[in-house]
């Protein structure tokens, strides 16, 4: 059978088992309102100030790294399927290729961009 | 082996006897996904059920055992449990994202799921590129627990979120990596042909040492991947409740649970299939006779068994080792799995073009 019929299918059963576990604990789940307990649990604390704010921008630095990283392992599957056809020369474009990554890590790492602070 | 294709054609010339090509196509469509969802429920109550089990082995406990004979029922009661709870959708949060975040988790974990192949023929979804599909639909779950983080207006979950997305992207790196270096070896990233070529023998030993040292930076990757082990920052229980899923309740944080216990199935499965040949048996070059025994035993009886063995081994991690600090886990990973991945995947690209493998 066609592969990307069959992949329309999945997602559809991806979608479709959320769907029906929610639909039947809807069904069977009592329902009741109360004001305290649509609230934000933070420990029984009222919560204070807003939490949609400005966060550490420590996170956003390894966010950036793993971008340009993965594109660059992405470019190299390609490489690695007709690896043993190219031999050599394909050998010497994956090892500049490879210098210019590590390149790469080696300027983040002297920067200092790896340390948690 | 069984051929398992030679059941699969069969069902379908039987029912493009009796219907037209497109009704076929519809019914085998339908078939498939209640095999993908029966699946799916049976390896969460599984993965629960032993989690439970070794959990308290490793702490000289028992476990379950009041409910049923060696308390195989109390999985059931915790599914009513879990079905028969309000859900609670609390006020101030962004409802919209708060409602998307558990399909999104659930659709990238049944895709990478239908990827796997049980055994000959037994495959759903095959592609050409399948584990390059594999390592893309995997990668959704992130997106799922970071909208679930935003979205529910709680800080202990936004932070939860946040160290998830970094931990959990940083360390794709590595998957990348040292699944890179097996399709090096392989030359292939259809799943088919992957186990196929380790009839002569599985790639952990026809790679031998890079295939190795991958196959033990991706254990450790993926295992910070499913948010467990000492990796479990994002849900510290100690620190920020529950982390992501703090606000979700009943079925909708059954979801989150289920997606969790699954993700470590799938990585443990896909581990099994890439480096241990996965539903093909352990065979010796050599031995004729010892390989035609090893050849009874049915491919998915040898595919669920290494895979489980692999999550068992992921378990025995979770229970041995302290959790670590957000900053050593990022360091571990940018300092030491990408440079040993990188070097790896230059070694394995050496003995690829000059054929030093098995």
């Amino acid at each position: 059978m066609n592969n990307f019929i069959l992949f329309i299918a999945v997602i559809i059963t991806g979608i479709a088992l959320p769907v029906l576990a929610l639909w039947t604990a809807r069904l069977l789940g009592p329902r009741s309102y109360n004001p305290q307990k649509s609230e934000a649990y933070e420990c029984g604390i009222p919560t204070r100030g807003d939490t949609w704010m400005q966060f550490k921008v420590g996170y956003y630095l390894f966010a950036i790294l793993f971008l340009m990283f993965d594109v660059e392992t992405v470019f190299l599957f390609p490489w690695a399927i007709v690896a043993k056809d190219l031999g050599v020369v394909g050998l010497i474009s994956f090892a500049f290729f490879m210098l210019v990554l590590v390149l790469g890590l080696a300027y983040a790492w002297k920067k200092g961009v790896l340390e948690w602070k | 082996m069984f051929d398992f294709s030679i059941v699969t054609s069969s069902i379908h010339a039987w029912l493009s006897e009796y219907l037209s090509q497109g009704l076929a196509i519809f019914v085998e469509c339908v078939a498939v996904g209640i095999g993908i969802l029966a699946l799916y429920a049976i390896i969460a109550i599984i993965m629960i059920y032993m989690e439970r089990k070794v959990c308290a082995a490793f702490q000289c406990r028992i476990g379950p055992v009041r409910v049923g004979p060696f308390g195989l029922f109390q999985l059931i009661a915790d599914v009513i449990k879990m079905l028969i709870k309000e859900i609670i959708i609390i006020s101030h949060s962004d409802k919209f994202l708060y409602n998307l975040a558990p399909y999104v988790v659930i659709v990238g974990s049944v895709l990478a799921f239908a990827c796997l192949p049980i055994s000959q023929g037994l495959e759903i979804l095959d592609f050409n590129i399948g584990v390059f599909f594999f390592l893309a639909v995997s990668s959704i779950g992130v997106i799922g627990i970071l909208l679930a983080g935003w979205s529910s207006n709680n800080k202990f979950s936004l932070i939860g979120a946040m160290r998830s997305g970094s931990q959990m992207i940083s360390y794709e790196l590595s998957i990348g990596l040292s699944v890179l270096t097996v399709v090096a070896l392989a030359g292939t990233m259809q799943f088919s042909e992957i186990v196929a070529m380790q009839s002569s023998g599985w790639l952990l030993f026809k790679g031998h040492i890079p295939a190795v040292i991958a196959f033990v930076v991706y254990l450790i990757a993926a295992n910070a991947e499913c948010n467990r082990g000492p990796f479990d920052l994002p849900e510290a229980e100690s620190e920020l409740t529950a982390g992501f899923h703090t606000e979700y309740s009943g079925m909708h944080f059954g979801l989150f649970y289920v997606a969790e216990f699954v993700n470590l199935f799938i990585v443990s499965a896909f581990a099994a299939t890439v480096f241990l040949g996965g539903w093909m048996p352990f065979h010796v070059s050599g031995l004729d006779g010892f390989n035609r025994i090893m050849d009874y035993i049915p491919g998915a009886l040898w595919f669920f068994g290494k895979s489980f063995f692999l999550v068992w081994v992921l378990m025995w991690i979770k229970w041995t080792f302290p959790r670590l600090r957000v900053d050593q886990i990022l360091q571990l990973e940018w300092k030491y799995l990408v440079p040993i991945g990188l070097v790896n995947l230059s070694i394995m690209a050496l003995c690829a073009v000059f054929g030093w493998h098995f």
